[in-house]
């Protein structure tokens, strides 16, 4: 009795491995790319998907560069079609794409997105330069004594950097080295930090690899507290730290408001309009980008496309202002909306 | 002082110290597992008590008016015209209609924000479902948004100034309207269990991650459990022993370590980019978990094949039996027990399973339930990991919530493991 029913087990993977060909045609949309991106990337799938004429559209969060590395495979159904960016494609990333026949991509800048430095309302509110970011956070940092000299970051407490800020001890929750939002924050902060020295620009054109270790090395000793990259995490040990700041998404300050406070930047506060305007300065533009190639031949990309760059999705009253983008100027919506209104070539 | 009574004295002396020792080892011990239980209490009653508000929602009752002029002007009743029109204009004119004081562009905005953006589809679902309701009007029910929900819930301090929270004081005033109107309240959340993944929280459910969770489970139970036995068998019974058996068995408990991720690794390699099978379905989500799983399986059914008394082999041979009848007949009905456990443990780890999945394409954001193996899916872990990182803080309680469900998953499998252990157990 054993035997036989041992049998039909045993054929089962042979039956199943049947199943598999190789994936012919596919109905719905693929999308890869970066966490920062994924919230509204699905807002504007859902609401596709249930408008009822195309399927919902898949998207994966995998990531700013893995995005790019699925995307550039190649071209055909296994492929995806869109791969959301939290920072625009690099020239390696399009000879990628090339060398696998992705030859048109059409890049959609869809809005702003901006770095909150943060801590919890119960601590005192903090009113930051870049400089003093900068001071703060790299590994190495020019000798207050003979500035013309790098030495190992010295600085213990903010009051050692200004004497403004309070006597705590620097405490620094953010993103690890694979986040698009520490590359950004990076670009943004600390080497905008690192240029206010002046023979530190200049080093820039004399000796670049020695620029980037200085301006883009994060300390190690501890004061930056690599928190994983999960936003959420950061935003809950601020609140039982309050003497810690954190680093992260705009829409994570604005969910959270009612504990959390946005420190100043070079004297402009973290607020929508801010950072709308463009005054405040640690913003970034958000980016997705279509395979033009597969325009037409998987149904509903261009439809997508039409859908996103519309003003009642990416418009300054649009839905995804509601989940924290920061909107583009009209004039510019129009323009990215008329160089993608379409498509297939 | 003779040798004995030396012995004697030396013991003795020794006693108290030994006795107290062992109470102190038996203290580690009772230690140890209450320390283990606090662990686990702790973890279900933060989960309870974050979890358990998401199993009811928000829901606000409105009129709304099914007017011709909005919905089908023309009077063609064609199905064209009924499932493009603009439903979420009804909405908003009933708000208006229930609260006319909501009057500047800003006021009127916060205030179709109450309802959730899925208002317009249950109405469509209305008016499709029976066009003759056109010109009437009805009391509907709908989800309110997780913001209402929110503050229903208490999870929104409406003691807080204005600009500290995410609802106006106007807002919470219209809400509290509504409420002692008995028009908002909560209700048992049937969506959570039914639908699919959303980027509204008071719209997302579970039914789609859990619905793949089972097919991507199913696949690896129908590879994993007839190709790990078959090896195990193969190996314990028939095999000789040599170097190539030892080697094998080398690998085999080398790979139940190896970490999950390079099974994922791998899946993307061959699967999908050798053969080509499509990207975050289960059919490859199950294929990978089985590579996982197999090395459990085939280590628990060979420890459960070597229990078996080697006397049931001698006497089933003895009595004129074959290998293969040996085997089938009486030592593997003996071992199922063993066998179906270490299955059991397999499939709950390959349950939890995130890390290889991510590789294949299965941490997506997919609203439609799965419908085949060919599928886009995701399971259960995923869709945890995927909420634990949305900004809205109404994720929190749906992310509890899940954790819940995945729970109630494992117990049932480890109970349907601990049944049919004392089942078909033996004992000899």
């Amino acid at each position: 009795m054993m035997k036989r029913a041992l049998i039909p087990a045993l054929l089962a993977p042979a039956i199943l491995g049947s199943l598999v060909q190789a994936q012919a045609g596919r109905d719905y949309i693929s999308m890869v790319g970066s966490s920062t991106v994924y919230p509204f990337a699905t807002t504007v799938a859902e609401q596709f998907g249930k408008a009822g004429k195309f399927k919902t559209p898949k998207v994966e969060s995998t990531g700013t560069g893995g995005g790019f590395k699925l995307f550039c495979s190649g071209v055909g159904a296994q492929f995806p079609d869109i791969s959301n960016a939290s920072r625009a494609i690099k020239s390696s990333e399009r000879d990628q794409c090339a060398k696998a026949g992705v030859k048109d991509i059409a890049e959609v800048k869809i809005g702003y997105d901006g770095i909150a430095v943060a801590n919890s309302k119960k601590g005192p509110l903090f009113k930051l330069t870049r400089k003093e970011l900068y001071l703060a956070l790299a590994k190495q940092v020019p000798d207050p004594t003979n500035t013309q000299n790098l030495i190992a970051n010295p600085y213990k407490t903010w009051k050692e950097i200004n004497k403004a800020l309070p006597a705590d001890k620097i405490e620094v929750l953010g993103p690890p080295p694979t986040s698009g939002t520490r590359d950004a924050f990076v670009e943004l902060v600390l080497q905008d930090g690192c240029n206010s020295f002046s023979w530190i620009k200049s080093l820039k054109d004399v000796d670049e690899g020695r620029y980037n270790k200085v301006c883009n090395t994060i300390r190690e000793d501890g004061a930056y507290i690599d928190a994983g990259e999960n936003d959420n995490l950061i935003v809950q040990k601020l609140d039982s730290n309050a003497k810690a700041l954190g680093i992260f998404g705009y829409s994570f300050l604005e969910e959270n408001q009612s504990h959390i406070q946005g420190s100043f930047i070079d004297g402009v506060a973290p607020t929508f309009e801010n950072i709308a305007s463009m005054k405040y300065p640690v913003s970034r533009p958000l980016y997705f980008y279509v395979k033009t190639a597969h325009v037409g031949v998987i149904p509903g990309i261009q439809e997508y496309v039409n859908e996103f760059t519309s003003d009642r999705a990416m418009g300054g009253e649009g839905y995804l202002a509601n989940k924290g983008l920061v909107p583009q100027p009209a004039a510019e919506i129009a323009k990215v909306r008329k160089a993608v209104a379409n498509l297939k070539k | 002082m003779n040798k004995a009574e030396q012995t004697r004295a030396r013991v003795e002396a020794g006693l108290k110290r030994r006795y107290a020792a062992e109470r102190r080892f038996r203290a580690y011990g009772l230690g140890a597992v209450l320390l283990g239980l606090a662990f686990v209490v702790l973890l279900f009653s933060t989960l309870v008590s974050q979890g358990w508000s998401a199993f009811r929602q928000a829901y606000v009752t409105l009129d709304v008016q099914y007017d011709a002029a909005i919905i089908d002007p023309e009077g063609t009743r064609d199905t064209a015209t009924l499932s493009t029109a603009d439903y979420a204009a009804l909405v908003r004119a009933s708000l208006k209609a229930r609260f006319p004081e909501a009057q500047s562009r800003q006021e009127t905005k916060a205030l179709y924000a109450l309802v959730s953006s899925s208002a317009a589809q249950a109405v469509q679902a209305r008016i499709l479902g029976d066009p003759s309701r056109i010109g009437g009007h009805e009391r509907l029910t709908f989800l309110a948004n997780d913001r209402v929900d929110q503050l229903l819930k208490g999870r929104i301090d409406r003691n807080l100034d204005e600009d500290s929270r995410s609802l106006t004081d106007q807002q919470v005033g219209w809400i509290d309207a509504l409420a002692a109107d008995g028009a908002l309240s909560l209700h048992f959340n049937k969506g959570f269990f039914t639908q699919g993944d959303s980027r509204e929280p008071e719209q997302a459910g579970v039914w789609g991650a859990v619905v793949g969770s089972l097919f991507t489970l199913g696949v690896t139970l129908l590879l994993s459990f007839p190709i790990g036995v078959s090896a195990a068998i193969y190996l314990e019974e028939f095999a000789r022993r040599g170097k190539w058996t030892d080697l094998i068995e080398v690998n085999i408990n080398n790979l139940a370590a190896v970490p999950s991720i390079v099974f994922g690794l791998l899946g993307l390699a061959v699967f999908l980019n050798f053969f080509g099978m499509p990207r975050s379905a289960p059919l490859v989500g199950g294929i990978v978990l089985t590579l996982l799983t197999l090395p459990t399986i085939i280590i628990a059914s060979r420890a459960a094949l070597k229990a078996v008394p080697p006397s049931i082999r001698e006497a089933a041979l003895g009595m004129g039996a074959s290998r293969i009848q040996m085997v089938m007949h009486h030592v593997f009905p003996l071992a199922m027990p063993g066998i179906l456990t270490g299955t059991i443990i397999g499939m709950a780890r390959a349950l939890g399973e995130t890390a290889p999945l991510l590789m294949i394409g299965m941490v997506a954001f997919i609203v439609d339930v799965p419908k085949g193996l060919s599928d886009p899916a995701t399971v259960l872990p995923v869709q945890v990991y995927l909420w634990a990182d949305s900004a809205e803080r109404a994720f929190v309680e749906r992310t509890s919530a899940a954790i819940l469900v995945l729970l109630a998953f494992l117990i049932v499998m480890n109970a349907a493991a601990v049944y049919l252990r004392n089942r078909f157990e033996r004992r000899w």
